[in-house]
């Protein structure tokens, strides 16, 4: 169950040449050589930041890592053509859409670290809390487009998801409501070809993009490593949306170059060759490409973005690693926005209980249970 | 102060709450055009309009996903499941979204959506049209869980849940839906509290939702026996009003416990550990469970036999008082 990729829009290929699109061309004419060089440096970024923080979950400083690593031009893509007043759901692995987005690099590394569910306030960069479970998101999404037609604005709501996702009865759902609705929602999936361990050929007899249109959304069906095409495909949605034409499906196909998140093992169930022909495609490299051609490629491009690189690394780990642990009894807070009888019973509950150990510490400071622990490994009793 | 009926007191309800807020929305299967297969929403999508009443598709997992995008807005959006037994399908997105967004988001999202739910049976149904699923939603930390009795609880508390920030699950007894009684526009006691319907002395009855009455009517057969029954009708399944209850229980030193809903995993044991742990000296006999049996909701011929009735509340008191 191959996947075609002939039939998906491409405005430049791997090697980086640009090919004309009588549709698509409109929507990417004026970006300059300065903005290809900035979209550049911001996969360039993710990338490290994908490197970094892998590298910092193999050092015991975060639990759990996500890559998104061979997926960059489809995050930054489509997400450099938001507007602040759009809102985005995404799931987990969006993390080059949160660094558009301006989340600060401790709030992105706050949730693996373990110190938090989610890492920033939605409401200060348009980016809802990520969604663990699949495809949920496609559901707030179009939800909240519904609130913005009821508010009269025009801001866009975009659900990101991936090929996994659309097997889940929520993303149909999402579709049936967004399509009935007329509601301004971009469906953006990222067609990384697995789901863990699955490939794309077990959720999808026939390509993903073709399912949107039997709902009546219209679909797109782009090269998601072509940054420009991406940029082109959210563009069209978003201008749909704004004019009041409703949804847009977007299939961004694309490559999950690492493992699903650091807990995986993709050899297990992956060949490697697969993963050479993916890197020949390699959306930084096909950029690096273009600006060749383009003779934008410079010695000080190459070395601002390096040095974009190691800033964005440093303040990654920095913050992961300064990031104090939560309070215990911070366990109860927020559990309702009101004052819960419940709650607060177990907190005080709880409280007392920990505050009884410093109580019955000594002279040496330690709290109980240190001691007797020490005590019955020196084969005493408490 | 009119006499209404149950489904009209919730009308009423979502009458003058999207008359207070225009954030909010009602969404749900045949509530627009049709008012809703109870009537409960009759005659509101021609006062409010098509966008803040909507039909939606036949999808309940939508129906709360969509609500939580439009709380995520700033809308205080209703929802109805039309039936309990279809609550299940948005069970995802009320435990995995509705509960917990507030909590993961360190409080700077809430989610002030009120899903409405007829409950219960005794109205010789199909199946899945007669479920008590309040017990999933108890257990579930975020939501705050209503059921309600009578008219002026169902307006009263249907404009507290509304208005509140927290996520609300608000059963309606559908079988009640068309008892009368009296409705002000008060807002009353607090959808926390629990409230003594019948004062007595010898036993506690604790019911909520479609057997108040029906424990109502239980204490006065048992006062011509010469038995004082107080009838606490417990409104809040989740939190659980302990102090109304506790003080009950150091009064009578009895307690039954009567929902429709199966015995095991069911708010009844719930309530019963909380009292034990509150009131263990101040028990005269261990608390006693009326409810249904452990098994799925019964073709309707055999309904009766599942659902607690005056006679086997009272056999419960009988247990409870050692008789």
């Amino acid at each position: 169950m191959a996947d075609t990729t002939a039939d998906m829009v491409q405005l430049v290929t791997p090697d980086g040449v640009r090919k004309k699109h009588a549709e698509f061309d409109p929507w990417v004419a004026d970006v300059t050589g300065d903005q290809l060089a900035s979209l550049y440096e911001d996969m360039v970024a993710v990338r490290r930041i994908d490197v970094e923080a892998t590298a910092l979950q193999r050092q015991g400083e975060l639990g759990l890592w996500p890559p998104l690593l061979g997926q960059e031009a489809a995050q930054i893509g489509s997400a450099r053509a938001l507007r602040t007043d759009d809102f985005v759901f995404t799931s987990y692995r969006e993390n080059a859409v949160a660094y558009c987005r301006g989340v600060d690099l401790t709030d992105i590394v706050r949730v693996w670290r373990g110190n938090a569910q989610a890492g920033w306030n939605p409401y200060d960069i348009g980016m809802a809390a990520p969604a663990i479970i699949i495809g949920a998101q496609t559901l707030h999404a179009t939800g909240y487009a519904m609130g913005c037609v009821a508010d009269g604005v025009d801001s866009v709501a975009v659900a990101y998801f991936g090929d996994g996702a659309t097997s889940e009865g929520d993303v149909s759902e999402a579709m049936v409501f967004a399509a009935s609705f007329k509601a301004p929602v971009i469906f953006f999936c990222q067609n990384n070809q697995w789901a863990i361990s699955e490939p794309v050929g077990l959720q999808a007899v026939r390509p993903i993009a073709d399912r949107a249109p039997g709902f009546g959304i219209p679909s797109l069906r782009i090269d998601g490593n072509d940054i420009l095409a991406v940029m082109a495909a959210t563009r069209i949605a978003l201008d749909r949306a704004r004019s009041g034409g409703g949804p847009t499906f977007i299939e961004a196909v694309t490559y999950r170059m690492g493992p699903h998140t650091t807990a995986d093992d993709p050899t297990r169930y992956r060949d490697a060759a697969e993963l050479e022909e993916w890197k020949a495609k390699d959306p930084i490299l096909r950029l690096e490409r273009l600006l060749d051609s383009l003779g934008l490629f410079t010695h000080e491009l190459q070395a601002a973005t390096k040095a974009k690189a190691d800033a964005v690394a440093a303040e990654l780990r920095d913050g992961c690693i300064d990031l104090p642990d939560p309070e215990p009894l911070s366990v109860f807070d927020n559990v309702y926005a009101t004052w819960n009888s419940t709650v607060e019973r177990q907190r005080t509950e709880y409280a007392s209980y920990l505050a009884s150990f410093d109580e019955v510490s000594d002279a040496t400071g330690q709290p109980a249970i240190e001691q007797s622990a020490v005590a019955t490994a020196k084969g005493g009793h408490v | 102060m009119t006499t209404m009926t149950l489904a009209k007191a919730i009308n009423a309800g979502l009458r003058q709450a999207m008359q207070d807020d225009p954030k909010v929305v009602l969404l749900g299967e045949d509530i627009g055009a049709l008012g809703g297969v109870f009537r409960v929403s009759d005659g509101l999508q021609a006062e409010f309009g098509a966008k803040r009443v909507i039909d939606t598709p036949l999808a309940e997992s939508a129906i709360i996903g969509t609500a939580v995008g439009l709380a995520y807005r700033g809308y205080r959006p209703v929802c109805e499941i039309q039936f309990d037994g279809f609550i299940y399908p948005g069970f995802d997105q009320i435990v995995s979204q509705v509960a917990k967004l507030h909590y993961r988001t360190q409080g700077n999202v809430t989610m002030p959506i009120t899903i409405r739910v007829p409950f219960g049976g005794g109205i010789g149904a199909a199946e899945h049209h007669s479920e008590s699923p309040e017990a999933y939603f108890a257990h579930t930390s975020g939501l705050r869980v209503i059921a309600v009795s009578n008219p002026q609880d169902a307006y009263s508390l249907l404009r507290q849940a509304i208005a509140s920030d927290d996520p609300v699950l608000y059963f309606e007894p559908k079988r009640r839906y068309h008892v009368r009684g009296e409705v002000t526009e008060e807002l009353g006691q607090s959808m926390e509290n629990a409230v003594i319907v019948t004062p007595g002395t010898d036993v506690t009855l604790l019911a909520y939702g479609p057997l108040v009455s029906t424990a109502r009517d239980a204490a006065l057969a048992a006062a011509d026996e010469g038995i004082s029954i107080e009838v606490i009708d417990l409104r809040s399944l989740a939190p659980i009003d302990y102090a109304v209850v506790e003080a009950s229980v150091r009064k009578t030193g009895r307690l039954v416990v009567t929902h429709e809903a199966a015995q095991s995993g069911g708010v009844g044991g719930e309530i019963i550990a909380g009292v034990v742990e509150r009131c263990f000296n101040y028990l005269e006999a261990a608390p006693v469970r009326v409810t249904g049996w452990d098994i799925p909701y019964p073709p309707a011929k055999l309904e009766n036999h599942h659902l607690p009735d005056l006679d086997r509340m009272l056999d419960g008191v009988d247990r409870v008082m050692g008789r």
